[in-house]
């Protein structure tokens, strides 16, 4: 499996990767980690004449603190989130998450740049980063902007990316001291897209949830956020009874694909469940 | 397609070759500088029988452009004797445990333990099975393949490997 045809740039700064973006047109794309494009690439799913590797950019890599916010460049891989004592301490749930994303070798050369501005339904982090309430950098020929995560995804592999710009870092609010988190994943094997999977941050107060949010990945063809869901469990202290209403709020939102990883009724149901357990853990955690 | 000049260290060694942009470095590897230990498996970066050691990484490099190894140290299954000639404790343990059947997976499998025992010299038994979780053995299983890893830790530890109990 040879991939087709293709000429390679490699941009020394993001002035010239977003120049290279707009004169190329759309048969250009940006080469991050490359293991979703390359894949693709070797199937003829895709087929970019251009590939812009975003690799000899300095400017896209590292982990700074920024106030109250983690700034994460795109270019920063799944292997150095997994090694920052900093976001191991400020967002342990980025660290859990990372950790399930596809195998080592991947996590060495998958980043979060792409694995958020891709647009697969499937990757773990978009759900987690609408859960967070980050924010994404987008650069373009007129400029930079910034689009809430929860904002930016529209359709499977359709972003809010417009042609020529590129997502050059995310910014993610630091969670309150002590609050609780869980992401829990159903796979069928190592290295696998969820099933479903659920994201959870909550605070407690005095036994009760103060603050809940639950992104969910892979049960819709966007990550969702389950508002709803949040809703129900303000205020409670998790009884049985509220997690089955927060479980049955999730699943209303869910529109899985039927795929090899089961027909649509049994994702939607291991997709409330995935819900349930984070929802228990995150409190569990939580101090 | 235009070729392009890339040179890399391999195994210690200045090389260099035309490619084209879509060459995958795994193809490099085995076509034009005619190191075959890099097996290629799956092709679809799960099976991790094409890991080389890319300065300090376990990359899969079926999935990687040889373009973009441009100056970058690789180390395959070639390089992972010791300078001596005889085998590293990888190696050694990869042999001794029967760390191995039809020895396909092997290559890979060596040089990610040995990234993996870079980073954990004394990993624990779950740790090893997750280091090696991006690759895979269709013939029989793992338990041998962890036994080797701990065996060679142990040596690179200089302690005495010991067998947990069945």
């Amino acid at each position: 499996m040879i991939p087709g045809s293709f000429s390679y740039h490699r941009p020394a700064s993001v002035a010239d990767a977003v120049k290279l973006l707009s004169d190329l047109g759309e048969d250009a794309r940006p080469l991050a980690g490359g293991h979703s494009l390359v894949p693709m690439m070797k199937l003829r799913l895709a087929t970019p004449a251009h590939l812009v590797d975003l690799h000899g950019i300095a400017a896209l890599k590292g982990i700074s603190r920024d106030g109250n916010n983690l700034v994460i460049g795109a270019m920063t891989t799944q292997h150095e989130l997994l090694a920052s004592d900093e976001v191991a301490k400020a967002m342990p749930i980025m660290h859990e998450a990372a950790l399930l994303i596809a195998d080592p070798q991947v996590r060495y050369r998958g980043t979060i740049g792409g694995n958020v501005a891709n647009g697969d339904p499937g990757n773990d982090m978009p759900a987690l980063m609408m859960t967070l309430g980050a924010t994404y950098r987008l650069e373009g020929a007129s400029g930079a902007r910034d689009v809430p995560a929860a904002d930016f995804y529209q359709g499977a592999y359709f972003t809010a990316l417009e042609p020529g710009e590129i997502l050059t870092s995310v910014s993610v609010p630091v969670p309150a001291t002590g609050h609780g988190y869980a992401y829990e994943k159903l796979k069928r094997k190592v290295g696998d897209y969820a099933t479903a999977a659920a994201a959870v941050v909550l605070t407690l107060a005095g036994g009760k949830v103060a603050t809940c949010s639950i992104g969910l990945t892979n049960v819709h063809e966007t990550p969702l956020l389950a508002a709803d869901a949040a809703k129900v469990v303000i205020g409670t202290s998790l009884d049985a009874a509220t997690l089955k209403k927060a479980a049955v709020a999730a699943e209303a939102i869910m529109a899985p694909a039927a795929d090899a990883r089961g027909p649509v009724e049994y994702r939607k149901h291991v997709g409330g469940i995935m819900v349930t357990r984070a929802l228990q853990r995150a409190a569990a955690v939580a101090k | 397609m235009a070729k392009t000049h890339v040179t890399m260290k391999v195994n210690g060694a200045e090389v260099e070759g035309l490619v084209e942009p879509r060459t995958l470095l795994v193809h490099f590897i085995r076509e034009n500088l005619q190191m075959t230990g890099t097996h290629i498996g799956c092709e679809t970066t799960h099976c991790g029988a094409c890991t080389v050691d890319i300065d300090g990484m376990s990359v899969k490099s079926c999935t990687m452009f040889a373009v973009q190894a441009e100056g970058s140290d690789i180390t395959t299954i070639e390089g992972m004797a010791n300078a001596d000639g005889t085998l590293s404790a990888l190696q050694e343990g990869f042999r001794m445990m029967h760390g191995l059947q039809c020895g396909f997976c092997t290559p890979g499998m060596i040089v990610r333990a040995h990234r993996l025992l870079k980073e954990n010299p004394s990993p624990s038994e779950p740790e090893i099975r997750m280091g090696i979780s991006g690759n895979i053995c269709r013939c029989t299983g793992y338990q041998n393949i962890v036994k080797a890893i701990q065996y060679a830790a142990a040596k690179i530890n200089g302690v005495e490997f010991r067998e947990a109990a069945e």
